[in-house]
């Protein structure tokens, strides 16, 4: 029943999503709304690994700075086109990801272990692009304007919230194959208590270092629609903490190991970003808001703005979150 | 079917398990006894993988499993439960014996029936629905020993399954091991309640401070003095048979 609902959620969300360029003629709001796509996209991204498996990374912007770099590379020195070179980028994500995940796992690191050591990659990533040569170190790399769906850019603002949508539409049914998927109940029974899925079969090494490479597929390919967009790329930006940090509070905001979390995160922390902009413009207040958001959901809604449609649990019961910052050793 | 074979484990001056050799042959229920601290869910944390031995090897069927990682041995068919229970608290109980079910499926709705047909053996189909942080302790040791039949094992290893039960609780579950070991699953148990242990076991072993001290039926090792001394001091055995 869970799941049927959420399939005629998703084709209903979709229809509208689909017609809204059709209604809404402002350049402003139809910029707006791709860049909650996107972050729902790359929040998915991090659900998958923080949400369902249970694994917290502080670090996941890696993967998009080094899918961005991939695809812009290929094109800049070796004039791949980005349609093909978004492939090598979501390979150069997910082969990320596996040495990452291979690495940390492998000895055991967990909990906030673990999310530090993610943090420490996505640094040592950034300071590397600053200093070797083939990155365009701190001068950066410059992409020319050359609309076309070869080289996954477009005359309209509407062009990108088309590719954005995809993107996002297919982290959705990502996420509806876990949670229909048995490869999804391992990774939540790793969530739970790994020891017991462990005992139970479960090969937890193998199914948290697949669930590692899905993110970095994905942070990869956000990272080549990212630097089709925007057209530049340096190492600030490529690795910049900020995105690691908005993965996570739109997952934790909307709901960690939810399908559509991601989605009403985004959606809610843009709108209130966009508003709070409206009344105060100083740079970094959006960075104020969101601790502020972060600090309410978590006090009173741990399971996320979508826990609020969901029927309350008869006993609140420790989440992941929770864990996690209590210190405890399972978390 | 299990062979156990001068298992030694010890951590740092400690040796928590000092060369124990036993077996456990297919069918049976073999119990494992001792007083509290004697090695027992260390012995049962070795054979089931979540240790790994100083020295000696252990063997399922033949082959060597000694470090081999605990979801390879499931895989082989010997799976455990744990005496504190740990269940998947965020899940349901139909969840959590899906889990146990994908061990040998990659299909959801097989998954589901197995789970349902296991909960059916365990007495708990009307808890399916029921979130697994809000079952008693009578149900989580029932989930945990649900979640392991679910992974279709030849031989469970349970570990104080009854430890925290009432009078009541105790005998529904010894029916229920029995009727599991009916269906042609060979079981190894660690137990403390001691009309369970005379109840179920064909055979015991007793271990007290790491190593083996006894192994034979229920009745003989009630009467061997070596182990009621072992429980209740030295001397004991002697004054009981002065009485």
């Amino acid at each position: 029943m869970e799941i049927n609902r959420h399939i005629i959620l998703l084709l209903v969300s979709a229809a509208v999503m689909l017609a809204a360029p059709f209604f809404i003629t402002s350049k402003f709001y139809i910029d707006v709304l791709t860049l909650i796509f996107f972050t729902a996209y790359i929040g998915q991204s991090w659900n998958i690994l923080g949400g369902y498996a249970g694994q917290f990374s502080f670090g996941g912007v890696m993967f998009f700075g080094t899918g961005a770099y991939t695809s812009s590379i290929l094109l800049t020195t070796f004039g791949i086109p980005p349609i093909i070179g978004i492939v090598f980028a979501i390979i150069a994500g997910a082969l990320l990801g596996f040495i990452v995940g291979f690495m940390s796992f492998r000895s055991g690191l967990k909990g906030s272990y673990f999310a530090l050591i993610t943090l420490a990659f996505a640094e040592l990533l950034r300071v590397l692009a600053n200093s070797v040569e083939f990155t365009g170190g701190g001068v950066g790399l410059f992409l020319t304007y050359a609309p076309g769906l070869k080289d996954l850019q477009f005359k309209t603002p509407t062009g990108f919230y088309y590719f954005a949508l995809l993107l996002m539409l297919i982290s959705i049914v990502i996420a509806l194959w876990l949670e229909r998927s048995r490869f999804g109940a391992q990774l939540v029974a790793i969530r739970e208590n790994e020891e017991a899925a462990e005992a139970l079969g479960i090969n937890t090494l193998k199914c948290k270092i697949y669930a590692i490479m899905i993110m970095g597929a994905m942070g990869g390919a956000a990272g080549t629609f990212y630097a089709q967009k925007y057209l530049y790329l340096d190492p600030p930006i490529a690795y910049s903490i900020h995105l690691s940090v908005e993965m996570l509070l739109v997952t934790i905001v909307g709901g960690m190991g939810t399908v559509f979390g991601p989605l009403i995160g985004a959606f809610v922390l843009h709108i209130v970003n966009e508003i709070a902009r409206h009344f105060i413009d100083t740079p970094g207040l959006s960075l104020i808001v969101y601790g502020v958001i972060l600090i309410v959901i978590i006090s009173y809604l741990p399971n996320g703005l979508i826990g609020l449609f969901r029927k309350r649990m008869k006993k609140s019961k420790p989440t992941a979150l929770d864990r996690l910052i209590s210190g405890d050793k399972d978390a | 079917m299990l062979e156990v074979r001068g298992v030694t484990k010890r951590f740092g001056g400690l040796t928590a398990v000092s060369s124990v050799d036993l077996a456990v042959a297919e069918g049976e229920i073999v119990s494992l006894i001792g007083p509290n601290g004697a090695g027992k869910t260390t012995l049962f944390a070795m054979i089931a993988g979540f240790l790994k031995l100083n020295e000696g090897d252990i063997f399922l069927n033949g082959n060597s499993i000694a470090g081999m990682k605990p979801h390879q041995i499931c895989k082989f068919g010997m799976v455990r439960t744990f005496q504190i229970t740990q269940p998947f608290a965020g899940l349901t109980t139909l969840q959590n014996i899906m889990v146990g079910a994908y061990a040998h499926t990659n299909d959801r709705m097989q998954a589901q029936q197995k789970a349902e047909q296991v909960a059916d053996i365990i007495g708990m189909t009307s808890l399916l629905g029921l979130g697994a942080d809000s079952l008693t302790v009578a149900g989580r040791k029932r989930l945990e020993l649900a979640r392991a039949l679910a992974t279709n094992p030849k031989l469970l290893l349970l570990d104080e399954v009854m430890a925290g039960l009432n009078p009541t609780e105790i005998d529904e579950i010894v029916a229920v091991i029995k009727g599991i070991r009916d269906t042609g699953v060979t079981i190894f148990l660690i137990e403390h309640v001691m009309k369970a242990v005379m109840n179920l076991s064909d055979r015991s072993y007793v271990l007290n401070d790491g190593k083996l001290i006894a192994t034979g039926t229920p009745a003989e090792i009630a009467a061997n003095p070596v182990v009621i001394e072992a429980y209740l001091g030295h001397g004991a055995a002697s004054e009981m048979a002065g009485e």
